[in-house]
């Protein structure tokens, strides 16, 4: 599926910064070092901003689009932020014959935004999923790891406003 | 060197090991179809239309990737390889937008000529999705149109061999394509303008952005006054676009040729080489001698100007300040000639034939309007002066030689050789050795700083002083002979760069050959040799034997380097932010 880029604004929080430091120097001079400081920096930042794949870029000595066409080949990676609270929603088999496409129809109409986008206030990111091994609870969903489980459209209302 | 003996299509090759099936078919005579192989550039294996049948394995194999082996027997034109070929030429037209009739590669098509060659009887074979693509138009020199990409790589490919590396496969699967990161246009990226994608692409997804129409429009308009100048090596490869054979200097019919287009005056981009040769020397003396900044670096390659902008800013004071021979030509036409002739500046349009896509860059730079109005207004490739002629009803190889007309059109061999790797260098060495030993010099032949290497060095003792000079043949090379000068280890004190290999005979505004006519010609060699033996055989060959020259100066510029010749020849540059 194609990469969705977040329009909302970085912002650098020196710790974070300090993090990605130690992470380049410690991998900068393995072979591969790329994908590894790649996946820790999204481990650091929640996703991979055009500023954090720059740094990177001018710190490894390569071009900023060889960055970025790995970051976009491989599904692990993201370009948009995490909202506060991540809504998971399971697209695996069961969840989505028990009717998941709805549950995200729903969670899209409410917060506004698509799978893998965030809302422009950072308060909800929203992400399509694999099978979270959850079945029995189908159609569920994950808020910031709490399950929501035997959903239906109507009760996204309720649980929502737990979040606000 | 061990050699490797094995059969292809029954005929015995004995190649050295390492060889690929590709290279040794060349060997044996057979022409193997590619579409992402590009001879020096890409060699990845990825389009499929290269496979052949190895006697023994199960699956066809790629031939520019596989490598040769003892007694191997390799069949390049099965039933199963040309059902294999002609499907994966279905799948790409697939999601090919098929507008060959508009395409300015019609006929220089490698994926056209690969569906001619294996009889493809029904372009829309495979029906489905496909994604639009909107054009990216926003660099001043090239369009990507990526509904006729083939995902070849190539262009990729072309341009981190530039050291530039401004675009990549983005995406993955069906999703796939070729951009630069966060969806950005070229034009916010550190592309130097140099083309070699433009020139690398099988398709018609890069492309020039064509000026022909806008050159059309001045020469129709009755009260333009439209001068045209070709640069050096123009005359070297112009003729390969009306099928002539690679390395025929066509000087007179292109002369001839843009008489007919209709321009008013048809002068020489090798004056403006000369006149740049004048400032130029006499700038590094100055430097030499009152311990000016070294080394200087010539400025003449404006691919290799701005990639110095984005990459080496902190030694921009080693450039050199001279404008480009293209706007010393344009310069001059617009002051001098202008006055001289009573010719009103705002009415006359200088076109410049140039083999290069970064001059379309050049010609918007800040501070290149000595007359107040812009040295060069437009600025077309090889290829497109090829559309014009094609398009004005002209029978190239039928036209009569003219020559260039005069006082610009007069040009010495030290013009000439500016269009190859180590030309510049040799042409200010001319004029260096008289001006400092202050006497004519038999030499004329500076052979060290020729040929396609990638770095050339030299040190000449000119009166009683050694001058230790280098060659940057392509930026490919340019960060091991940059870098030492910016760790304070250089031991040179003049350095020329040229942006793309071999020159500007390899420019990315010249005729497009497909991979096969460039895995088998040595097509920089060839243009080479048309280079220096126009050298050879002219008259003058040192700038400051040209009497247009001692001319302007005499009426105009006083001295190389005088004020007014800064105030008219000489420009300046600024840093670019990288991202």
């Amino acid at each position: 599926m194609k990469k969705k880029i977040s329009k909302i604004p970085f912002k650098n929080i020196p710790d974070k910064e300090e993090k990605l430091t130690e992470t380049i120097s410690k991998h900068k001079n393995t072979p591969g070092a790329l994908m590894l400081i790649l996946q820790e920096a999204q481990d650091i930042y929640g996703y991979l901003p055009e500023e954090v794949q720059k740094r990177i870029a001018r710190e490894l000595n390569i071009d900023l689009e060889e960055v970025y066409g790995v970051s976009t080949f491989y599904s692990q990676f993201s370009l948009v932020p995490k909202g506060e609270y991540n809504i998971s929603v399971c697209m695996g088999t069961a969840c989505y014959v028990k009717g998941a496409s709805k549950i995200l129809d729903k969670l899209t109409d409410k917060l506004g935004i698509g799978p893998e986008e965030c809302t422009e206030d950072g308060k909800f990111s929203l992400t399509a999923c694999r099978c979270i091994g959850a079945c029995g609870l189908a159609p569920v969903m994950t808020i910031n790891g709490e399950v929501y489980g035997r959903l239906k459209p109507s009760d996204i209302d309720v649980i929502l406003e737990k979040y606000k | 060197m061990k050699m490797v003996n094995l059969k292809i299509d029954g005929v015995k090759v004995s190649v050295p090991e390492n060889t690929t099936i590709l290279q040794a078919s060349i060997v044996a005579g057979i022409h193997i179809p590619t579409l992402c192989f590009l001879k020096d550039v890409n060699q990845i294996g990825a389009c499929r239309i290269c496979v052949v049948e190895v006697k023994g394995l199960k699956s066809l194999v790629a031939s520019c990737v596989y490598p040769v082996s003892e007694g191997m027997e390799v069949y390049t034109n099965t039933q199963f390889i040309r059902d294999s070929r002609k499907i994966t030429l279905e799948l790409i037209l697939s999601t090919h937008d098929k507008k060959c009739l508009s395409c300015i590669r019609n006929g220089n098509c490698e994926l056209q000529k690969l569906c001619s060659d294996f009889g493809i009887d029904d372009e829309n074979r495979f029906k489905g999705e496909k994604i639009r693509f909107i054009k990216d138009e926003s660099a001043i020199h090239l369009v990507r149109d990526n509904n006729k990409c083939v995902l070849c790589r190539r262009c990729v490919a072309a341009c981190k061999k530039q050291n530039v590396g401004v675009i990549n496969v983005n995406e993955r699967g069906f999703d796939t394509k070729v951009g630069c990161a966060f969806e950005k246009d070229l034009s916010d990226r550190s592309c130097v303008s140099c083309g070699q994608c433009i020139a690398s692409c099988p398709t018609g997804a890069l492309s020039e952005k064509d000026s022909c129409d806008e050159v059309m429009k001045a020469i129709y308009n009755e009260n333009k006054y439209v001068i045209v100048n070709t640069a050096p090596s123009i005359r070297a490869t112009l003729g390969e676009c009306f099928g002539m054979p690679i390395g025929t200097n066509v000087k007179g019919k292109m002369v001839a040729a843009l008489r007919r287009i209709g321009f008013d005056k048809v002068f020489d981009t090798d004056f403006g080489a000369d006149l740049t040769i004048m400032e130029e020397a006499y700038e590094f003396l100055d430097r030499f001698q009152n311990n000016g900044k070294l080394p200087m670096i010539t400025s003449c390659s404006p691919g290799w100007v701005k990639y110095c902008e984005y990459n080496y800013p902190d030694l921009i004071p080693n450039l050199s300040t001279c404008k480009s021979p293209q706007q010393m030509t344009g310069a001059i036409i617009k002051t001098w000639y202008a006055q001289k002739f009573n010719i009103s500046v705002k009415d006359i349009v200088v076109v410049s034939v140039m083999p290069c896509t970064a001059k379309k860059f050049e010609i918007t730079r800040e501070n290149q309007a000595a007359s107040g109005f812009p040295d060069t207004d437009i600025s077309i490739t090889t290829r497109e002066l090829a559309r014009l002629i094609k398009c004005a009803n002209i029978d190239f190889e039928l036209l009569q030689d003219e020559e260039f007309d005069s006082i610009l059109g007069d040009s010495t061999g030290a013009g000439v050789i500016f269009g190859v790797t180590g030309g510049v260098m040799e042409a200010a060495l001319r004029t260096l050795e008289e001006a400092l030993e202050g006497k004519p010099i038999d030499r004329v032949d500076y052979t060290e700083v020729r040929g396609n290497k990638g770095v050339k060095e030299a040190v000449y003792n000119i009166s009683g002083k050694n001058i230790s000079v280098a060659v940057v043949n392509g930026l490919e090379n340019v960060p091991e002979i940059l870098d030492e000068i910016r760790s304070g280890e250089s031991k040179y004190s003049f350095i020329e760069v040229m942006c793309c290999p071999g020159g500007c005979i390899n420019g990315g505004g010249q005729p497009i050959h497909n991979s096969y006519t460039r895995q088998i010609n040595d097509i920089i060699g060839k243009r080479m040799k048309a280079i220096y033996s126009e050298d050879k055989n002219l008259p003058l060959r040192k700038a400051h034997e040209n009497q247009a020259i001692k001319m302007i100066y005499d009426e105009f510029l006083d001295n190389p380097g005088s004020e007014k010749a800064h105030e008219v020849l000489h420009t300046n540059y600024t840093k670019r932010n990288k991202f």
